[in-house]
């Protein structure tokens, strides 16, 4: 005999409207920032197509020109095309900050799942760890991570700076997810499952996390832009990104600084468009949230 | 109350000695050190003997576990050790920059709470009308503006403005206030955005949920007037998650403080700590991550009190 896995059909009110359309319905400033997420996303995987010029081209005969019709954005100090670099930075920040906020995520879902699973000594000992590295702001927990692994890059990307990133999103997300795992931990599906004698493995990652995923997914989306945010801030400080790379933080480093008065386009488009990002991202994690989650909502 | 405060005190010491194994090991597991910085940091072509000479120099040739127990021991005698990099004691240069980063943090604190109280209660009350829009815009902008970018737009218009920039060297505030007033009122805004931004937003969701209580009906129905439901009754309960994120926030404004400082030039923490990840200076490190650790394990003690007071359920139920 076979069990019917109850779907979203089943359980949702007869003739149930698509629910993509139904979340721009439900939440227009949600749908709005998904759009600029695409667009960034069309910019990031399609750089070399849509980028104007290459972003590494210097031409000296062409330093600091202010925006015009051929460089939108102007040039840099390297006479470089900042809008060409801005499209290229798009693709630094998104890789960036998708892997290390879905490395984070992950890690800290399963340790929240084993956490409240498991119950007892290991959930003291992974909730000390996880109070241990809550004790610093993420921008904080990620330096000294910075400080601890070497620059390492893979075909272009610093993996040094994702799992920098991604140790301070463990705790954080660790910490609501088992909040979550909790009341799944009780339901009668999961003593069925033990009873079964199913491996924890087994129940923890088909029958408990399926249940916690709305957190999860929330949690990934508003961490997106943190982790744009702290490889921004990392690359500005000289401990991310290094040149030529395009990205948007390195951008508004160094020389970018001593050219307030002669070209001020070069801090103020990377500092908008890091802006923009971060604000979709955040915005789009909020509707989502209201959306997936309405008991969250005030 | 003095048992639960006895408890709480007694449960910052294992946080404190993960932070300090963690932090510890963390930096020594990979290899790579300050003596490498320092001797071929440039390229320079130095022999394996200088830089064993140097790491034996700094005690880090020894096992692990015996420079972790000397750390311990000394940090117990209030001795943090001595920088790698400058070799002056680690307490020496945090408190030279201690003093800066601290009036900045206050400043911003107090320019945060001062505009986020009213900001997130006229949210709340007037709900879903432009008010609300206005701070839901402005506090999204808050948390999505980077304090380093919103710091450059500050310069950026001082000088379109005033054709001012600010000065190269610090004016502490007993030689000069105003000037040091100048000063750091920029960087306190740049970080205070957010933290006004976020403690706005709580105050507002909090006290939306509270004026759903039932006692604020019932003071409505005995016929109080709304100005004292609003102040007596509901911003006095809205106000206690509050505390939570302004303590918070408080310990966090590092962070923000450690961008921040770098566009204005400031010579604090933040520059201090980002110097010295740079520099792979272990001690110094350690030992600012120890003050970090320590200051936000203090600031939840002192908020949990707070609670206690305020909230006797919390009290008793220890």
């Amino acid at each position: 005999m076979t069990i019917a896995t109850p779907t979203a059909a089943d359980t949702a009110i007869p003739k149930a409207p698509n629910p993509y359309l139904e979340f721009c319905r439900q939440q227009p400033l949600g749908a709005i920032s998904f759009f600029i997420i695409v667009v960034m996303m069309f910019a990031g995987i399609f750089s070399p197509w849509v980028a104007p010029y290459d972003p590494l081209a210097i031409d000296f005969a062409g330093i600091l020109a202010a925006p015009s019709w051929e460089h939108w954005c102007g040039t840099d100090a390297f006479g470089r095309d900042i809008c060409s670099r801005l499209i290229y930075g798009s693709r630094t920040a998104l890789v960036i900050g998708f892997t290390s906020s879905f490395v984070g995520s992950t890690v800290g879902a399963i340790l929240g799942i084993a956490s409240a699973y498991f119950g007892g000594k290991i959930d003291d000992w992974i909730q000390r760890f996880v109070d241990i590295l809550l004790a610093f702001p993420l921008i904080v927990l990620a330096l000294v991570v910075v400080a601890a692994v070497r620059k390492f890059v893979v075909g272009g990307v610093d993996v040094n700076l994702i799992i920098a990133i991604a140790v301070p999103i463990i705790p954080r997300v660790a910490r609501v997810v088992r909040a979550a795992a909790l009341s799944v931990r009780v339901m009668p599906y999961v003593d069925a499952a033990r009873a079964a004698g199913y491996s924890h493995s087994r129940i923890i990652f088909r029958h408990m996390a399926p249940n916690v995923v709305a957190p999860y997914l929330i949690m990934l989306t508003a961490f997106i832009a943190q982790a744009i945010l702290a490889e921004a801030s990392l690359s500005f400080l000289g401990l991310g990104v290094t040149e030529p790379t395009a990205a948007w933080g390195l951008m508004l480093s160094g020389n970018a600084a001593d050219f307030y008065r002669e070209a001020p386009w070069m801090i103020l488009f990377p500092g908008a468009m890091i802006s923009l990002a971060v604000f979709a991202f955040n915005l789009f994690g909020d509707s989502l949230r209201d959306y997936l989650d309405p008991r969250f909502k005030v | 109350m003095l048992r639960y405060t006895i408890n709480r005190v007694l449960l910052m010491i294992p946080t404190l000695l993960g932070v300090a194994v963690l932090v510890f090991f963390m930096l020594r597991v990979v290899p790579g050190d300050i003596v490498e910085v320092k001797l071929r940091g440039d390229g320079g072509n130095v022999t394996q003997e200088v830089i064993d000479s140097e790491r034996k120099r700094l005690g880090l040739d020894r096992p692990l576990l015996t420079q972790f127990g000397e750390w311990m021991v000394n940090m117990a005698k209030g001795d943090f050790g001595i920088s790698m990099w400058t070799e002056r004691p680690v307490m020496e240069e945090i408190m030279l920059r201690l003093e800066l980063s601290l009036q900045v943090a206050l400043m911003a604190t107090f320019i945060a709470v001062l505009l986020a109280v009213p900001m997130g209660t006229l949210a709340a009350l007037f709900r879903d009308t432009w008010i609300d829009y206005l701070v839901r815009i402005l506090t999204i902008g808050g948390l999505s503006i980077p304090s380093f970018w919103f710091g450059m737009l500050l310069m950026l218009s001082l000088l379109a403005f005033f054709n001012w920039l600010p000065p190269i060297t610090f004016t502490p505030i007993y030689v000069d206030p105003w000037e040091n007033f100048k000063q750091l009122i920029w960087p306190a805004m740049a970080v205070g955005y957010r933290y006004c931004s976020v403690v706005a937003r709580m105050i507002r969701s909090s006290l939306l949920e509270v004026l759903n209580e039932d006692y604020i009906r019932t003071a409505r129905a005995k016929g109080v007037y709304e100005k004292l439901v609003i102040s007596r009754h509901a911003l006095r309960n809205a106000l206690l998650p509050a505390i939570t994120v302004i303590g918070l926030e408080f310990t966090f404004l590092i962070g923000g403080l450690v961008v921040t400082e770098q566009v204005f030039n400031l010579n604090g923490i933040g520059q201090l700590f980002v110097q010295s990840v740079s520099r792979n200076d272990f001690m110094l490190i350690q030992g600012m991550v120890m003050l970090i650790a320590g200051f936000y394990v203090f600031v939840n003690l002192i908020i949990d009190l707070l609670y206690a007071v305020f909230d006797p359920r919390i009290r008793y139920d220890t």
